[in-house]
Formats: structure tokens, C-alpha cells, sequence
């Protein structure tokens, strides 16, 4: 930093040279992406016939059936908040801090269910929980007799239940990495003076993570907040909307894209004044001990605990990913997904009827595209604008970081709204191509590209260039022979972030597709709503697969664990 | 796998057999041939859509159907939607909803066309101003799952279902999603009100959107009961084994006739019109009685016979012009009703 500081006025002399036109192409591009759509999202939302108004906003707030879509994702994001809380933050202290069995597994399995598309998870636990159908209701009943289902999924709680077993792994996140920064000396004195093990930890080591416990809990509302998928597959079933399933209703015909626009005002105050304040937390970090690499860490024993604690960590991911896994395998193969899997039951007929079905087939080529195109251009253009603020090469270089990371508080439906309606019209007329949905997804995983490429380029002190520079070659040279090379890691891992991201993308896809444009996602979603469970269950298996496959490949290409890496990203 | 698709593969060949030579007669099929496709929004449900594309594709070597099936008001919503951003996609367009060909006359959006045989067909299925015919009806059914229910107790008529020992064993497709449930939903207002849905409300149904979906939700035993959907829906999920019985309640059936048209401002015209053709001729008419249950137009089309015959069934036809204009408030007061 403080050889940043001196340097400032020399390098920004610098910015002028060859490579600034680089720098203004990415610096245009997020004033399309970002500033574009959402200046149209807010003149659309105080436009009438006759000029400026505000009757889209009386509308929306004043209709008691929006008011109640409003209020239940109000309910919906902070009771998911507080159960992925409840979950994650216990969880994290085990794995971070004791000598829990089995923590590698552990953190993989938390992994799995980071990456598991949620309205995917949703699905599965239709199937599990339904209240009549849903296997582990026929098991109870078998094992109880009772009438009375043990779960009803379809309903608020069931919701909740389901959004936060994969919110969770954000809080985990969080503080896994902040435990991870704080030594032992601390606890070690509490221990000495005579505190017990319990006492160490409410007394020393809880105030220390209090930070990122609620950070976490900021992040993990925000998630729930912004779901489409589902409260669509949990929440309409049982008769109730939420903010975001009702933006999408507005799209009917006759559409009302104004009303989804003023609807989506309140939601997009909502993510940014948490954001705000997961920011002011995080930048308080006062306590000194927190920050530094130094100190040991010493593993705290649980004893007779050890094998509860990992019987309690097993069953939260039995929730997330067992379960779901097999039964999603199971229905893949399955005539009947409620009858057992008997001889006269099982089938490849949904493999083959998927597959062979028209739609998907370009669904995948779709998506495949759209992952590649976004994780290519997205990796490029996050690593640019990350080297162009860490090494401070233009004027107003903090705003561009700042908009690099703003989408984060845009929720996909909002973000597709405010697609829409910037690119129906001239001069860009780009609904009905590849191309919306591009930015769509671009402008989405821009944050979590740009952090990933910010910690990255933290990582690369300046004077490996600076020595380039004195030696006579260029910045561009520079920055193909030395930066890049040194960045190569880190820039894998956010091809590979932006990817998983956009292969699972429903929430803005669902409102920007068209039939020729269809994405996996949107595909299973229109299967969901005609009831093909067999043929949700085979591609929800495929992208399952798609996803692991890039995880592997990006743990072979690192040749280590990448949990960790997107913590600075999804926190941002 | 393989031997499973045999029987399919059998039906194709005797297909190609019948309608081969026609083909090689019409000139039309080389104009269709250099459009390559037809490009097809459908509301029969996915697994008969693509068996009708499957059999148009065998027919004509070299023009393909993209099928694009999702539920009626979603085919509007995308239709509209595409044309207001200027594109223009759809050949043949295909919905539950006979409210739509009223709006997508009056819009000027259909172009007039009369498939070959259709003068034929019985009185309801024909358009008076020739824009658009119609490829199947289906009624709307209540039906039970059967290992859950016993006959005896089943409901036999629409307003049972109203009573309490129901609440949390139904399920209702939606009329925001479905061309059948919309013209369902309006049937019965006319027969018992808007109260009967309100009352309905009460017994806290499940809500799914296609009228295909209910047949697999009572199959699988989710919800014992379904207050509606397609008749069609539910006997293909019958034939498959599964434990599900149709009730025709004495009231009335809901009678959805589901037209076919091609757009004016169809990308291929000529695949269209030969598309068109095809899904009125005999022999497709044949397979959807015959496979999928559905009823149709055609005269000389015989129904299996586990089938009860459209004229002895109580029908309750709606007309299209109503149902366009009550279209919103249908949508509307159905989501006030029961919450989404």
C-alpha cells in the first residue's frame, strides 16, 4: 500500500500511454451492462402515458396480494438467514477449530452443496417431503402408523427449510475463513486464567467472529431474497407468492413489465441497504488479533463430542445433498418416482425421451455457449478491471471496482427486468438472441469474477512489473509475460466460478428466454410445471455431473481446494 | 432400449407406407423442403407433441418440427412478447384456449387456411371465417387415485369435492398456465358461480399449473383427488398402469376444443401449410384417439373401446368469444381466490 501511495501520480502519467484504450473498452462495458438497464429500469418505473407518475409504485405497494408477496419474502429471507445461520455457524467452528473426524470430507461435502443449484435441491425435495408422496412422509407413516405427514414442503416453513440447507455454506464460508485468521494466543490466555472450554468460546473466540457471523447472515438473506426457483416449485403449490415469483407473474399477457419494474425498486433498496451494512461490519475489524497470518492455531479437543458433532454435521448434509442426490438418481431411473425401484420399474425410456427431445438438445448447446462465451469474456474482463485497480491505472479506477462488484445487490429477476426492457427497443435489440442472456449472466457473476481477480492481483506485487518496466518493455508486454502467467491459477478459478454460475442460472433466464434461446434451466422448469418428474430428474442429474466435472477440473488444474477462494467474492 | 422403440418404429414405417405416396405427389413439399423446418408452439402435452413432429418428420424426409411446448397462456405470452421485439418466429400455433384465435383474428396475426378435409368435421371444431381449425378436444374430469380411494367414496360430482373431508387431498391445474383450466374455469362459473371456487379454496387444494400435471400428481398419490384436467391426460397415465380413475361428474363435462392456425407472418409458409395438412389428415387424427385419448373432428376417426363417446357424455361447451373477453378477469379472480 504505502508504495502504491507514493507511486499514485507517476502511474496515472502512465494511464496514458498505448494501453489506455483497453482500459476505457472495459470501463464502457460496465457502464452498458450495469448503468443501462438499470437507468431504464427506473424510467420505465415512473413512466406512464402522461408523463412521469408514481401510480406504478401506489399500485404495487398498495395491493394487499403484493403487499403479501412482499411480506413473505420478507418472512422467507430472514428466517432462512437465521436457520442457514443456526446451521453454518456451528459447523464452521467444528470444522475450523476442533478435532472433529473426517473435516476434508466435511468441507467438500459443504462445497457439493454450495454448487448444488438450489430450485434443483427444491425439486428433489418435492419428492422427499411432499406430504403424501414424499418418501421420508411414506416412511413415517410406515414407521408411526400416523396419518399426519412428518413435512409438508409445500409450505412457508418447508420453504425456509429448503432455501437455507443451501444458504448455509455462505455463513460457513464467512467464518470458516475469519477462525482461520485468529491465533490461539487468545483463547490459550482465557484457558490459562481458568476458563472453561465452553467459556473460552462465548467469552473470546465469539466476539472475535461476531463480524462475520453477521456478515455471513447478511450474505445468506440476500441469497434467499433473490431465489426464483424455489419458491416457484415450493411456494405456488401451497397458494402463496413472494416478491420474486410475482415479478415473473407480471410477465403474462398482457405483460406489465412497469409494475414488475416499480416492484423491483423496493427489493433492489432492500439488497443494497444490506449490503451496506454487511459492509460497515466487515470494515470494522478492529480487533487486532484478527488479520494477521501469524500465531498458531491449535485444534481444540472435543472428546467424547467428536463423533455426535459429526453425526450432527452428516445429517444437515444428508438434508442437502444425500438425499436429494439419490433421489433425483433414483426418479432418473424410475417409471413411477413414488413406487420403489423394482425390476418392473425401471427405465432408461426418461434418458431417452430427454435427450431426444428437440428443446433440450439446444438447451445444452445453448448452455454450454453461454458458459463458455460468459466464463471467457467475464474471466478477461474481471482480470482487467482487477489489474486496473490494484495498480491504479486510471482516473476514477474506484468507481469502476465499486460497479464491478454493485451487480451483487441486483437480484437475477431485477437484473432480467431491467434486461428486458433496456433490450426490446432500439437501438439494441437483443431479446431473442444469445445475446441478453449473455449480459444477463455476465453482469451477474461479474462480482464474484472481480473478486476472485482482485484477490488474485493483491497477490502479484507490483515490482516483479516494475522491474519489466525499468527493463524497457511495455505495459501490455508486461502484463502477457509477467502478470499473466503469475495470475494463471487465479484466473482459472474464475473461468471456473463464472461458469458453475451460469450453467445453473434460472432466475434471470426465465424471464429472458425465448424458444430458440432456452438454457437447461429454463428447460427443466417448463418440465416442472407440465409434472415430468422422470425427465427433470435426467437433466437435473446431467448438470449436476457438468458442474462436479468443472470443480474437478478446476482442483486438478490448481492441484488444490477451492472452498475458500470465493469468500472475498460472494462477501465483496 | 432399443427393442422398446420397436412397436414405435413399426407404427412409423405403416405411416410412411400411407401417407408416402401423397408426399411424392405434392408440390408443395419442395418448398417446404428449401424452408427446412416448421417451427411449432404447442399446448399437447410434450410426449404427444413430439410423437405428432416424430410422424410429420418420417412423412416428409427433410423438414423438421421445432416443438415448442409449454401451456397455452404461456404460448400467447411468448407470442406477443416476441412480436412486440419485432420477432417473427411461429408457423403454426396451437393452443387450449379458443379465446386466443378470437384475439389473434382481431389482431390480424392468423392467415386464413382451410386443411385439406377439414369441411368435413363436426360443427365445433370449424372456424366460420376459415382462420383456424380445431386438431383435438379433451374435457375436463375430476379423477382419484384408486389405491388411496375407493370407488364409493370417490366424488362423483363437482360440487363433492367441495366437502371438508377433502381439504389437503386435491389438486387444481392453474387457468394462468392452462388453455384447458381456463376454459374448465369458466364452465363452471357458469354452472355454480365463482362461489364454488371460493368454497374450493376452503378444502386448500394443491396448485399446479399444466392440466397434464394432475394425472401424475394423483398417480404418484401426492393429492388422491383432481378437480380438473384434461380427461386425456389421465387416461394415457391409466394405460401406463398406473392406479387412476375417471370420474365424469353428472353435472357436465367442460368441453375444450384446441385450435390449430398458421400466422400471417409465418417464417415458413409453405412447411406450414403442409404441416397443417398433416396433423388434420385421418391417419394422425387416428393416432391421437388412439394413443393419446384425445377426442377430434374427423368423422371416420373410431375411438378405443375403454373410450366413452363424445355424444353420450353431458358436454358444457364455452363460447370463444367469452372467454377472451373474461380471459384477465378468469386469471385474476382465480389468483385472488386461492392465492397464486
Amino acid at each position: 500500500m504505502a508504495v502504491g501511495a507514493v507511486s499514485v501520480g507517476r502511474r496515472r502519467l502512465e494511464g496514458l500511454d498505448r494501453a489506455a484504450p483497453v482500459w476505457l473498452l472495459a470501463a464502457a462495458a460496465l457502464v452498458l451492462l450495469i448503468l443501462l438497464p438499470l437507468g431504464w429500469l427506473a424510467y420505465i418505473s415512473v413512466s406512464g402515458p402522461q408523463g412521469l407518475t408514481l401510480a406504478h409504485y401506489a399500485r404495487v405497494l398498495g395491493d394487499p396480494p403484493l403487499q403479501k408477496a412482499l411480506w413473505n419474502t420478507v418472512l422467507l429471507a430472514f428466517w432462512s438467514g437465521l436457520v442457514a445461520l443456526a446451521i453454518g455457524a456451528p459447523m464452521a467452528w467444528l470444522s475450523a477449530r476442533t478435532d472433529l473426524p473426517g473435516r476434508r470430507l466435511l468441507q467438500s461435502l459443504v462445497m457439493a452443496s454450495f454448487v448444488t443449484p438450489p430450485f434443483l435441491g427444491a425439486f428433489a425435495w418435492v419428492m422427499l417431503a411432499g406430504p403424501n408422496a414424499g418418501y421420508l412422509n411414506q416412511l413415517y407413516r410406515i414407521l408411526t402408523g400416523g396419518e399426519a405427514p412428518l413435512l409438508n414442503i409445500f409450505s412457508m416453513p418447508g420453504l425456509i427449510f429448503v432455501v437455507a440447507i443451501y444458504t448455509f455454506p455462505y455463513v460457513y464460508i464467512m467464518i470458516t475463513n475469519t477462525l482461520g485468521l485468529i491465533a490461539s494466543d487468545l483463547e490459550d490466555a482465557a484457558a490459562i486464567l481458568g476458563a472453561g472450554r465452553l467459556q473460552v468460546a462465548w467469552t473470546i473466540t465469539l466476539p472475535m467472529v461476531l463480524p462475520a457471523i453477521l456478515s455471513g447472515f447478511i450474505l445468506a438473506v440476500l441469497q434467499a431474497l433473490a431465489l426464483f426457483g424455489s419458491p416457484a416449485i415450493l411456494a405456488l403449490p401451497a397458494g402463496f407468492h413472494t416478491v420474486t415469483t410475482q415479478m415473473w407473474s407480471f410477465f403474462q399477457y398482457p405483460p406489465r413489465a412497469e409494475l414488475a419494474a416499480a416492484f423491483s425498486i423496493p427489493l433492489l433498496l432492500a439488497t443494497a441497504l444490506l449490503l451496506l451494512a454487511q459492509k460497515k461490519l466487515l470494515g470494522r475489524r478492529g480487533y487486532a488479533a484478527v488479520g494477521g497470518k501469524g500465531g498458531q492455531r491449535r485444534a481444540i479437543r472435543l472428546g467424547p463430542w467428536r463423533y455426535p458433532a459429526l453425526a450432527g454435521c452428516l445429517a444437515v448434509l444428508a438434508c442437502s445433498v444425500f438425499l436429494p442426490y439419490g433421489i433425483l438418481l433414483k426418479a432418473a431411473f424410475a417409471r413411477a418416482w413414488a413406487q420403489p425401484l423394482t425390476r418392473g420399474n425401471f427405465t432408461l425410456e426418461n434418458w431417452s425421451f430427454t435427450f431426444l427431445h428437440g428443446a433440450t438438445q439446444s438447451a445444452i448447446v445453448n448452455t454450454l455457449e453461454l458458459g463458455v462465451l460468459t466464463a471467457c469474456v467475464g474471466a478477461g474482463l474481471a482480470t482487467l478491471l482487477a489489474y486496473v485497480t490494484n495498480r491504479r491505472l486510471i482516473m476514477g479506477h474506484q468507481v469502476l471496482g465499486f460497479l464491478a462488484l454493485a451487480p451483487v445487490v441486483i437480484p437475477g429477476v431485477v437484473l432480467a427486468v431491467a434486461l428486458f426492457v433496456a433490450y426490446t427497443r432500439p437501438p439494441f435489440l437483443l431479446y431473442g438472441t444469445l445475446w441478453i442472456l449473455f449480459l444477463a449472466y455476465l453482469t451477474k457473476e461479474m462480482p464474484v469474477g472481480y473478486s476472485q481477480a482482485d484477490a488474485t492481483m493483491r497477490g502479484i506485487h507490483p515490482e516483479l512489473e516494475e522491474a519489466g518496466r525499468i527493463l524497457g518493455a511495455g505495459r501490455l508486454r508486461v502484463l502477457r509475460e509477467i502478470t499473466a502467467p503469475l495470475a494463471r491459477s487465479g484466473i482459472i478459478a474464475t473461468w471456473c466460478f463464472v461458469f458453475i454460475g451460469v450453467i445453473r442460472e434460472l432466475s434471470a433466464s426465465i424471464i429472458l428466454f425465448t424458444p430458440n434461446t432456452k438454457v437447461i434451466s429454463v428447460v427443466i422448469f417448463d418440465l416442472k410445471e407440465e409434472g415430468q418428474f422422470g425427465a427433470i430428474a435426467v437433466l437435473g442429474v446431467f448438470m449436476l455431473v457438468m458442474t462436479f466435472a468443472t470443480v474437478a477440473l478446476m482442483q486438478a488444474l490448481l492441484g488444490r481446494d477451492v472452498i475458500g477462494v470465493r469468500t472475498s467474492g460472494g462477501s465483496g | 432400449m432399443r427393442h422398446r422403440r420397436l412397436p414405435l418404429v413399426l407404427l412409423l414405417l405403416a405411416l410412411i407406407g400411407s401417407a408416402a405416396p401423397a408426399a411424392a405427389q405434392d408440390p408443395r413439399l419442395e418448398a417446404a423442403r428449401r424452408e427446412g423446418k416448421v417451427v411449432w408452439y404447442t399446448s399437447l402435452a410434450l410426449n404427444s407433441s413430439e410423437k405428432v413432429a416424430k410422424l410429420f418428420e418420417t412423412a416428409y424426409p427433410g423438414v423438421k418440427v421445432e416443438v415448442h411446448r409449454t401451456g397455452s397462456q404461456r404460448i400467447l405470452q411468448r407470442m406477443m412478447q416476441e412480436l412486440q421485439a419485432n420477432i417473427r418466429n411461429v408457423d403454426v400455433v396451437h393452443t387450449s384456449d379458443a379465446g386466443h384465435y378470437v384475439l389473434l383474428k382481431e389482431k390480424k396475426l392468423l392467415v386464413r387456411y382451410t386443411p385439406a378435409g377439414v369441411d368435413r368435421f363436426a360443427a365445433g371444431f370449424k372456424d366460420r371465417d376459415g382462420f383456424h381449425y380445431g386438431l383435438r378436444a379433451t374435457v375436463n374430469v375430476i379423477a382419484y387415485n384408486s389405491q388411496k380411494i375407493t370407488a364409493a367414496e370417490a366424488p362423483r360430482t363437482w360440487k363433492d369435492v367441495l366437502d371438508p373431508r377433502w381439504r389437503g387431498r386435491l389438486v387444481t391445474a392453474h387457468p394462468g398456465y392452462s388453455g384447458v383450466i381456463a376454459t374448465h374455469v369458466l364452465a363452471l362459473v357458469h354452472l355454480h358461480g365463482w362461489d364454488y371456487f371460493k368454497a374450493l379454496a376452503q378444502n386448500k387444494p394443491m396448485l399446479v399449473q399444466s392440466a397434464v400435471d394432475p394425472a401424475g400428481i394423483v398417480a404418484s398419490g401426492e393429492r388422491p383427488v383432481a378437480v380438473n384436467g384434461g380427461d386425456y391426460n389421465f387416461y394415457q397415465v391409466k394405460k401406463k398402469g398406473n392406479p387412476v380413475e375417471i370420474v365424469f361428474p353428472k353435472e357436465g363435462v367442460p368441453l375444450v376444443v384446441s385450435p390449430s392456425a398458421i400466422t400471417s407472418f409465418a417464417p415458413h409458409p409453405n412447411a406450414a401449410r403442409l404441416f397443417t395438412d398433416f396433423i388434420f389428415s385421418r391417419e394422425v387424427q387416428q393416432v391421437l384417439a388412439d394413443t393419446e385419448g384425445l377426442y377430434t373432428g374427423h368423422p371416420d376417426v373410431k375411438y378405443p373401446a375403454d373410450r366413452p363417446k363424445l355424444g353420450d357424455l353431458k358436454l358444457l361447451p364455452v363460447d370463444p368469444e367469452e372467454l377472451e373477453k373474461r380471459n384477465e378477469e378468469i386469471k385474476t379472480r382465480f389468483v385472488e381466490i386461492f392465492g397464486a
